[in-house]
């Protein structure tokens, strides 16, 4: 168990400084803000997460007897529009990242506070527009928006979405660059690069993906607005356009997308590991150029979504082979990850069981990406639920149980609370059980060829079995996810208040009181120590109090 | 090729599962092993070259096969043989037209004999959409504006699913069919059960009718190339460059006759583009290809659309 | 080193006001806005990128029609306004410079007379704009195009494909128009600052960066113009 101390000194810390709301929505202060977007991004996840619900509803029965055909197209357009971009984009560099940050390299703030404010304004006017949208008809052409059905055919809103993922775009973009510039330039003195939590390596990682990459998805979302307003004809074969052109600049930016949403959640496993094993990662180095390494080939392997798409053959062997070298680096973290546990001193709470979750999870999606990337197989397998269950194991299985993770590892810190263990393990374990018994049936359906999108198999009811199978486990994982909320919900008032490390972990804020106070440190840090100092940490002299059980 | 992708596939099962196997045999064996134990501190392991080289390069080697036997596989797909029977495929929201080259048509059923190449030239009215029949393990999207080819050879006799694969609508999911796959004798009693001539005559009516021969004569003196024997040799441009005269090149020539003109002749060519449906232009295509067959002794014409393999490849095979 | 006052918000030491309390000290505050700008900037390459990339796939399908359509924009106004920016550029120069040596009235009339051309510059497309109007030239339904492609007489443009050169010509340069009214208001605020003498040779970060961002605007107004107006042009 986590330490807890017996008498809680109210001192002068972020959350008391000031009350008020205008002392939140005016806030500088990067743990305020990571708290707003918090706020925030659970508030989508829930919308998509209810969308979701009412997907597998529908799948319950091969007639399409639920909502119509075209409810049904919107509610798998907005799931994934809200989940991408409003939910998973953000979820962890907007919490957990501008949390710590600051606090991980030994500085008071990020570089741009006020820009790092603009941000989640930003986040916010984009959530609006889009909950406007939806509640005002909403859109149909997939979270995809191909041309031309989404700038010729279809009467939904594709305008006002485009726009509204546009803003938030430039969310993402602002917090990219305050964090490459935060790293580069804030540094404590002694905080070289080697000596980075990998967490920081894996957010700079991410950065640089979010900087380069949504600006593309940008001016795509311009373009297809102009075609809808003004009859352009980029995208249109009856006045000279090419749909191919519209799907290569979409897939430019939503293949790195993808590793937006991944990587983080590396850098909170790698974190969480390596407590909870009371050891240095293993390969460190190789850990962090990996990061490095996924950001740059994911540049390059966008149109592995295109194999049957109207593509030259040999444009579809290259970005086949480049889909392969992508996979290196992951499987070299997954390797580095299990080798960190070999002769470590491990502990099973909630965030190390998120890890495993994690590791199992993430290395099955993983593994599925190699039969996608085969072209001989990507032809059957592609817009089928194979796919569908490809991401999901990859973004639920890993980025959100890496999400999960982090928010119980760091909870203490960002709430000065210990969250009730007992309930944390059940909810991880309800979490996955759900999970798996939700997206393992749907490998099957789709190599059986049960495309993507369909509303009604009436045609294939021999589907039916396997998404009755899907279904109930989509309910499970459900209750999965209320129980964290309403457990941190409930410490933030009756836990058990926390010490500084309760973890007795490594990393620099852990250095400083729980919750912290507003410019993070009494003293500006000196480090003289390498990152995963956990020999020093556990050594029988330490000063630290031990683990207790 | 249903069989070989399968074969790929159980490959794939069995290799990654094993890797999966022993990845989560680690996993367990080291979170049980090496659990906390009071007085048993973590071993401090700074990293191995060694392993990271090995653990990079053999999965590296692996992928690389599953790289090429994918690629393999897929080149085959893509490459139908010269010889097949042609289907025309017109896909709109939300059905499928279908026109074999003997003239019959059909609606979201493909009738074909076992045994038979055959070759789908699919286009689309408006918006994207896939041709997959999860039997065959194949799927092409059918882009609106240009053609793309999609062949098979059924082996079993049998009725099985045709589905749109590419979201494209409100009845996307409605947008279903079945490849029919009769025997031989079977087949040509449904062929002869009532056509409409042979696709290619439709055609030749139809360039009659626009006034096609008038520029396009069988001689030297039209104001129009001589369309005999045109199809799939190359033809020079008015740009310089060389192209080869596919159903795509026919197609845009129709639709946009300025796009890439041919060497030596005015700019004269109205367009047909709303004057002539997908249909027409495929029959008109059809008769094209007609008027380019090779005469009694001499050797075949190439069809269009990928390099084609000297060795006559493996048909698609029916599950 | 920081001071640990800087931490608890007391001005127990004399610092720039403009220091801002989360950076140990100028330089970092400066090195921070810096590659910030920077960065940014990295960002701006990649959205006009993704139009450029569409207008070369394009250029290269269409090449004749593409020539054709360039023939019709007005090289003269187009030289003219690459003219102007580049001294404007200029003039940007003159104001770092300016801000560096502690010479206010430069500073003031070399923002002037960088604005001034920022609006040359937007009148003259302006004029330009109104000129394809009047022509018929903009994409939509009363698109109309009938000219003749450039070195191959008798053969007329594809209508069609032309329209694909304008639509992009009017998002390209439309895009690269608004980002010169967001300079120009940017400049107005520099002015604004400079007014009021906030500048210093050791604090006028804001100065250099406004003027990163226009020597961007103006790079990407020379890429733009022998792209949209060059195409095919003999002597």
């Amino acid at each position: 168990m986590p330490t807890a101390i017996a008498q809680p000194v109210e001192r002068e810390n972020y959350l008391n400084t000031k009350y008020g709301v205008w002392s939140w929505l005016l806030t500088t202060d990067h743990k305020r803000i990571a708290l707003l977007y918090l706020l925030s991004i659970t508030f989508f996840f829930f919308i998509g997460g209810f969308f979701a619900l009412l997907i597998r509803l529908e799948l319950l029965t091969p007639a399409g007897d639920l909502v119509q055909a075209d409810t049904y197209n919107k509610l798998f357009t907005m799931h994934g529009m809200v989940m991408v971009f409003f939910f998973l984009i953000p979820s962890i560099p907007a919490t957990l990242g501008n949390f710590l940050v600051p606090m991980m390299i030994g500085a008071k703030d990020l570089a741009f506070p006020r820009i790092n404010l603009l941000s989640w304004y930003l986040y916010i006017i984009g959530g609006v527009m889009m909950l406007h949208c939806m509640l005002t008809g909403g859109v149909d052409t997939g979270w995809t928006f191909y041309a031309p059905f989404s700038t010729n055919f279809t009467n939904t809103k594709i305008v006002e979405a485009g726009l509204a993922i546009f803003v938030a775009g430039f969310s993402s973009i602002l917090t990219g660059l305050n964090f490459v510039v935060t790293i580069h330039r804030m540094r404590a003195p002694g905080m070289t690069w080697s000596r980075l939590p990998l967490f920081i390596w894996a957010h700079y990682a991410t950065s640089i993906i979010q900087l380069l990459g949504t600006p593309v998805v940008a001016v795509t979302i311009v373009l297809v607005a102009a075609e809808r307003a003004l009859h352009l004809g980029i995208f249109d074969p009856r006045l000279g356009g090419d749909p191919l052109l519209f799907q290569h600049l979409f897939w430019f930016y939503s293949h790195p997308a993808v590793y937006i949403m991944i990587l983080p959640s590396m850098g909170v496993i790698t974190e969480i590991i390596a407590c909870f094993s009371r050891k240095r990662i293993f390969g460190y180095s190789f850990v962090a150029f990996s990061s490095i390494a996924i950001a740059v080939f994911g540049f390059l392997v966008w149109a592995h979504h295109m194999f049957v798409a109207g593509m030259s053959v040999y444009a579809a062997l290259v970005f086949s082979l480049l889909s392969y070298a992508v996979a290196i680096p992951s499987a070299i973290k997954v390797f580095n990850w299990t080798a960190t546990l070999y002769k470590g001193s491990i502990r099973y709470d909630a965030p190390m069981l998120y890890a495993f979750g994690f590791l199992g999870l993430f290395t099955i999606g993983g593994l599925t990406g190699l039969f996608l990337a085969a072209l001989g197989i990507d032809v059957h397998v592609t817009d089928t639920y194979f796919v569908v269950a490809h991401f999901h194991y990859i973004m639920v299985g890993g980025a959100v149980m890496g999400y999960l993770g982090g928010m119980h590892f760091w909870w203490p810190k960002i709430s000065g609370k210990l969250y009730p263990e007992g309930w944390a393990r059940l909810a991880a374990l309800i979490v996955f059980i759900g999970f798996n018994l939700t997206f393992f049936p749907q490998f099957v359906l789709g190599y059986m060829g049960m495309p993507r999108r369909y509303y009604d198999y009436s045609h294939m009811p021999e589907f039916q079995v396997l998404n009755v199978l899907s279904t109930a486990g989509a309910t499970v994982l459900g209750v999965g996810y209320l129980l964290p909320m309403i457990y941190f919900l409930w410490s933030m008032r009756y836990g058990k208040p926390a010490s500084d490390n309760p973890w007795n972990a490594a990393g620099l804020e852990w250095k400083t009181a729980s919750p912290p106070p507003t410019f993070n440190f009494d003293e500006e840090p000196v480090v003289t120590w390498e990152a995963y100092n956990y020999e020093e940490l556990d050594a029988p002299h330490s000063q630290e109090v031990p683990v207790a059980r | 090729m249903a069989r070989n992708v399968d074969a790929l596939y159980i490959f794939l099962l069995i290799v990654t599962g094993m890797m999966a196997l022993l990845i989560f045999i680690c996993l367990i064996y080291f979170a049980a092993r090496f659990r906390y134990r009071a007085g048993v501190p973590a071993e401090q392991i700074e990293g191995s070259h060694a392993l990271e080289i090995t653990w990079s390069v053999i999965p590296f080697l692996i992928f690389m096969v599953i790289f090429a036997w994918g690629a393999v596989v897929y080149f085959k797909e893509r490459t139908p043989p010269a010889d097949a029977t042609e289907v025309y495929v017109v896909a709109k929201q939300w059905m499928w037209k279908l026109e074999h080259a003997e003239g019959q048509r059909e609606i979201n059923e493909l009738h074909v004999p076992v045994g038979r190449d055959v070759r789908l030239i699919m286009t689309s009215q408006d918006v994207i959409h896939s041709f997959y029949v999860p039997a065959f393990r194949l799927k092409q999207d059918v882009l609106p504006g240009r053609y793309t080819v999609e062949w098979f050879r059924a082996t079993k006799p049998g009725v099985y699913h045709l589905f749109c694969a590419e979201y494209c609508g409100t009845q996307h999911s409605g947008m279903v069919g079945s490849i029919v796959v009769l025997e031989p004798a079977q087949y040509e009693a449904w062929m002869n059960g009532g056509s409409t001539g042979p696709l290619s005559a439709t055609g030749e009516k139809i360039f009659a009718e626009l006034g096609c021969s008038t520029c396009h004569r069988s001689d030297a003196q039209g104001r129009g190339p001589n369309l005999q024997g045109v199809f799939g040799k190359p033809v020079q441009l008015e740009d310089g460059r060389t192209v080869t005269a596919d159903e795509n090149y026919l197609r845009e020539c129709i639709l946009d006759p300025g796009a890439r003109r041919v060497k030596g002749f005015q700019p004269l060519m109205p367009t047909f583009q709303g004057l002539v449906s997908e249909e027409q232009v495929n029959a008109l295509v059809a008769y094209i290809k007609s008027i380019s067959q090779p005469q009694p002794g001499e050797p075949a014409k190439a069809s269009a659309n990928a390099a084609t393999p000297k060795a006559k490849p493996n048909g698609s095979q029916v599950q | 080193m920081p001071d640990s006052s800087s931490a608890t918000g007391l001005h127990t030491e004399e610092h720039n006001p403009a220091l801002l309390h989360h950076f140990a000290d100028p330089e970092q505050q400066r090195d921070a806005a810096s590659l910030g700008m920077w960065v940014f900037l990295a960002t701006e390459i990649m959205f006009f990128g993704g139009l450029f990339c569409a207008y070369l796939v394009y250029r290269r399908w269409y090449f004749g029609d593409f020539a054709a359509a360039s023939r019709t924009i007005n090289m003269a106004y187009g030289a003219t306004n690459t003219a102007v920016l580049i001294c404007s550029s200029l003039t940007v120069v003159l104001a770092v410079w300016a801000a560096q040596t502690a010479r206010r009235t430069l500073l003031i009339t070399s923002l002037i007379l960088t604005m001034l051309l920022g609006l040359v510059f937007l009148g003259i497309k302006g004029i330009e704009y109104r000129e394809k109007f009047t022509e018929h030239h903009v994409p939509g339904a009363s698109f109309r195009f009938v000219q003749p492609i450039p070195g191959h007489p008798g053969q007329y443009a594809n209508p069609r494909h032309a329209q694909i050169f304008f639509s992009l010509y009017f998002v390209m340069t439309g895009l690269h128009a608004l980002h010169m009214i967001i300079g120009l208001g940017i400049f107005l605020w520099l002015l604004t600052m400079a007014w009021k003498g906030r500048f210093t040779p050791e604090w006028h970060t804001p100065v250099e960066m406004g003027g990163l961002y226009w020597h961007f605007v103006d790079i990407v107004w020379i890429y733009l113009f022998p792209l949209l107006y060059l195409i095919d042009r003999h002597p």
